[in-house]
């Protein structure tokens, strides 16, 4: 199967095609169906995915399942997966059929909503798989499209501004990076993916309108992709545009968009930032590193102040992904291993956190913290479930939280200490502000009126937990599983990073030598 | 050899004939009674001519001792004039007869336009340029106000013909000032002339290329000369704004690109600059001012200035990467307008045309089909992608960096996300606003397989562009490396 990655990424689309080519009505029987449809496809798209896993060869830290197609201007068609992508591959098609499970009970524009769902999972897959620079860019930026839909059409009271500001923020973002693909097209004349991670790019001090730029073009293009993936991430302090779209996105909305489309980031730091301009990552690594100790410290301490339980753990996701991108600027295996991890249980985590606030939506229609207490008297199992993902968010050791958070310090702790002194803290106040939020809905007497009548899980919510606490456990528990396939990729990334950096350094102490 | 130089003109010639010939016909027969077969006939002609010059032109064809060039850049640019003029007349018809304007001077009017447009980009030398330049114009002109009764439209032909009098002034006092300064108004002398001084033009040359290219900037609406645009585009009955929007478009900026290339190729370094500062101003401009915009008209007016700054963009490169984007560029923008202005000329509420935003309002709810269809044009219009849009940027974008305007490039991205606040907020009324300002859409076959049309080419088009980057590389090659 030569061609196994655009089917898995394709499948999904074909499924939205044939939902809104086919399915007519929007009575009881056709939302079913509508639903029956796109849980089917994405668990196909799971099961297919199992196969490329099987089938990939974890000592190998290349690209496996390679395919390739000419395209328009020199470009190519190219997918495939090495040891740093497919954990995506697999989270994406993992959580995909999780999250349509989860909006069984929406009634509004079913079809739509199963169609953006679908699309999007396809633009999501086709991020991780893309071997070309243009390839890549098209599908990180298609998906605005859906996800301003999501928003905008399925989502809360102060949905519009939040989808506008979700939109043009990540897109103001994005374009910039554009420029600097094409740029680097126009430097290296091709824009395969594998071959752009040999490409030196030019690191000569270039100076523009009397600003001297150290790194050169390599820093120029760096920036660029850092605006971007910043931006997606995200980062402090431009991380304004998540807690308003969580916030006002429909469940499965966030989900995905902490799940998976925040990865996004961090995934572009691993594939562009760090192999492509190792010399310009080191340069800004210690700046990287620093706002990164300030977004754990700060959006903790926001989080504790926030009166939504969405907005919270959406602050809470971006304390987490602090860690992340610590981590791969800490540019050391330990590192970057800890984010790939942290990536991969943030995905379950958040998901997990996530749902957890749509199952008492649901019932209540508000995420206010205040309006709930006392949760525990008449929904025990969904204490129990809570209660776990609230401690894997803090980071208990047996949770995949743990793991994740101890490898990106330790990672950090070998290049700046002081640094990662300031990013421990964060994990005392992340216990903080998530116990708190916990004994304030869960624990106490239930005292509110409207909240007596409240029921416990269905077998379908539970359902949709089980694979999520597996996961969570399972991997904080035992993580070779996952180090095992990262590991020779990293590795390789790694070496190839440290082996650029030595080269410029003695070139830079030369130059300064001469003066 | 007369009859050598006829053969290389005849397609222009045919289509003036055609347009006599149906001229007698109106005006002995049956007066405006003709007029839907006479629009339905002239489109059919408009696509035969297309196919005839799409499938049989080759070569460099001189006729006239050098006043018209039949290429393959010529040729690209005609296929893509006829195909959209008559696109457009074919989805005028139904709102032109509601108005009680559908006249059969219009067809007649567009013809003689095209002729103007075909000869604008096949033009040689500058009595060339300025003659069908002049033809084009003047039917433009008399369109614009085609429904005498309404203020608006009178206000728009007036307006248009004062403003276009004025740069055709600029246009001619430039063509006199390099007339003086090279001997000669043919390309060809021209060229020779623009690079004597070691690659450089002597300086009255250079005043005289400004005057040219501030003309030539009014015609394709380029800030800071795209004032008349709005109003013209507001005023002129909805199929008219269409075709402004469309193939006079495409021919000004053939002729731009034949002036710049032609007669000024050697001295890119001489006017790239101006080029350059016109495409950020363009895209600027067209970008912000559309935001503020409550008629749909006026917001593709500038919508349209903002997209020529991309195409100057591709043409400021001054290479055949360049000219290549930017024919790739005009195609797909003619394809978006063509769409969304399918779309915008059967808007109406109570029987009364209207054209203001609110009239989308919540048309995901009544017709999705439709709503998803202009999702797709406007989305792609703000060049998101995966959408055909996207790519025309992105070979524009490609050909500035290329060329070493890599700020160029920066400021037409961050142009582009202005520009896509606009565009979103269309798709926000269509799909989250509320349906009480709802207009009512009844679309004839016609307009809707236009629309269809559009947005499936869009999507699809992905795939290859339809193999026109083939043929627009060998008429950029053409233009450029002669």
């Amino acid at each position: 199967m030569d061609n196994l990655l655009s089917i898995i990424t394709f499948l999904p689309l074909v499924a939205a095609i044939i939902l809104a080519l086919f399915l007519r009505g929007d009575d009881e029987a056709a939302q079913k169906n509508a639903k029956w449809l796109a849980l089917i496809a994405t668990s196909a798209t799971f099961v297919l995915s199992l196969f490329v896993l099987t089938g990939f060869d974890s000592a190998d830290p290349g690209f496996q399942f390679v395919e390739e197609h000419p395209w328009l201007l020199g470009l190519t068609y190219k997918m495939g997966v090495d040891g740093i992508s497919i954990l995506f591959v697999m989270l994406t098609t993992f959580l995909m059929p999780l999250v349509i499970a989860a909006c069984w009970e929406v009634t509004a524009r079913v079809k739509e909503y199963m169609v953006a769902l679908l699309i999007l999972e396809t633009l999501m897959l086709g991020v991780f798989c893309a071997l070309d620079l243009v390839l890549f860019y098209v599908f990180f930026e298609a998906g605005l499209i859906p996800m301003f839909l999501i928003i905008g059409i399925w989502g809360g009271k102060d949905r519009i501004y939040a989808a506008f500001k979700f939109f043009l923020y990540t897109f103001l973002g994005s374009v910039l990076m554009l420029v600097a693909m094409i740029a680097m097209y126009v430097d290296a004349g091709t824009t395969d993916i594998p071959f752009l991670l040999t490409h030196q790019f030019g690191t000569e001090t270039i100076s523009i309108a009397g600003i001297h730029i150290v790194g050169g073009l390599q820093m120029l293009l760096w920036i660029a992709f850092f605006a971007s993936f910043a931006v997606k991430m995200p980062m402090w302090p431009v991380h304004t545009w998540l807690p308003d779209a969580h916030v006002q996105a429909p469940t499965a909305g966030s989900v995905v968009l902490a799940a998976i489309l925040l990865k996004m980031g961090g995934y572009g730091f691993l594939r562009f930032s760090l192999p492509m301009f190792p010399v310009a990552s080191d340069l800004a690594g210690p700046f990287v590193l620093w706002l990164s100790a300030i977004a754990i410290v700060y959006t903790s301490l926001v989080a504790l102040a926030q009166s939504d339980m969405k907005k919270l753990i959406a602050y809470s996701s971006v304390a987490h992904m602090g860690y992340v991108t610590m981590g791969i600027f800490a540019a050391n295996q330990q590192g970057v291993d800890g984010a790939i991890f942290q990536m991969l249980s943030h995905g379950f985590i958040s998901g997990a956190l996530f749902l957890c606030v749509g199952v008492i939506y649901d019932r209540m229609h508000t995420r206010e913290i205040d309006a709930y207490g006392g949760l525990v008297n008449r929904m025990p199992a969904y204490a129990t479930i809570f209660m776990l993902f609230t401690m894997a968010n803090v980071g208990l050791p047996g949770t995949s939280g743990f793991i994740g958070e101890f490898l990106t310090l330790m990672g950090v702790f070998q290049v700046n200490t002081w640094v990662a002194v300031v990013a421990t803290t964060g994990v005392i106040l992340s216990a903080a502000y998530a116990l708190w939020l916990y004994r304030r809905v869960v624990m106490g007497d239930l005292i509110k009126e409207s909240l007596k009548s409240i029921t416990d899980m269905t077998t379908r919510e539970k359902a949709i937990f089980a694979p999520l606490i597996f996961f969570t456990i399972f991997l904080g528990v035992y993580p070779a599983p996952v180090l095992d396939v990262i590991g020779p990729s990293v590795e390789n990334l790694v070496v190839g990073y440290q082996l650029a950096v030595a080269e410029f350094e003695p070139l830079t102490q030369l130059a300064e030598g001469g003066r | 050899m007369i009859g050598a130089d006829i053969a290389i003109i005849l397609p222009e010639i045919a289509l003036a004939i055609f347009a006599m010939a149906a001229l007698i016909f109106g005006v002995y027969t049956s007066k405006d009674e003709s007029a839907p077969f006479l629009t339905w006939l002239t489109a059919a002609v408009f696509a035969a001519l297309a196919i005839w010059i799409g499938l049989t032109g080759s070569g460099i064809n001189v006729a006239f001792g050098g006043m018209f060039v039949d290429d393959s850049f010529a040729r690209f640019a005609k296929v893509v004039i006829l195909l959209s003029a008559a696109a457009i007349l074919l989805m005028s018809r139904d709102h032109m007869a509601k108005l009680g304007i559908l006249k059969f001077e219009y067809p007649i009017l567009i013809a003689l336009s095209v002729v103007g447009m075909m000869m604008m980009v096949s033009a040689g030398d500058l009595m060339a340029l300025y003659m069908g330049l002049e033809l084009q114009s003047l039917s433009l002109y008399v369109v614009a106000s085609l429904h005498r009764d309404d203020a608006k439209s009178t206000e728009a032909g007036l307006k248009y013909f004062v403003l276009g009098a004025l740069s055709s002034g600029m246009l001619l006092y430039g063509s006199s000032l390099v007339y003086g300064f090279a001997g000669t108004t043919g390309f060809a002398g021209i060229i020779e002339a623009a690079t004597a001084i070691d690659g450089h033009m002597p300086i009255g040359l250079l005043i005289g290329l400004v005057f040219l290219i501030a003309g030539l900037a009014f015609k394709v609406s380029a800030a800071p000369f795209h004032m008349w645009t709005p109003d013209v585009y507001e005023g002129s009955p909805t199929p008219v704004t269409a075709f402004f929007a469309t193939a006079p478009k495409v021919a000004a900026m053939g002729l731009f690109a034949r002036v710049v290339h032609d007669a000024f190729g050697g001295a890119v370094g001489d006017w790239q600059q101006i080029l350059a500062l016109l495409a950020v101003i363009s895209m600027f401009l067209g970008s912000i001012a559309a935001i503020g915009q409550s008629d749909i008209k006026r917001l593709m007016a500038y919508s349209s200035i903002a997209h020529m700054g991309f195409a100057l963009m591709g043409l400021a490169a001054g290479t055949a990467l360049g000219v290549q984007a930017m024919l790739i560029y005009m195609s797909i923008y003619v394809t978006m307008n063509i769409g969304a202005f399918a779309f915008i000329v059967t808007m109406e509420r109570d029987g009364e045309a209207v054209s203001d935003i609110r009239g989308l309002s919540m048309l995901s709810r009544r017709d999705p089909t439709k709503a998803l269809a202009l999702l797709v044009i406007f989305f792609s219009l703000a060049g998101v992608p995966p959408l055909v849009g996207f790519f025309g940027k992105f070979y524009v974008l490609n050909a500035a960096v290329d060329a070493g305007l890599g700020w160029l490039a920066v400021a037409g991205v961050i142009a582009s996300v202005i520009g896509a606040f606009y565009y979103i907020r269309i798709v926000y009324f269509m799909y989250f606003g509320n349906a009480e300002d709802a207009a009512e859409t009844q679309m004839g076959p016609v307009q809707w397989g236009l629309l269809m049309a559009s947005a499936v080419i869009l999507v699809v088009g992905i795939a290859n562009l339809f193999g026109i980057e083939g043929a627009a590389l060998a008429a950029a090659e053409t233009l450029v490396l002669r």
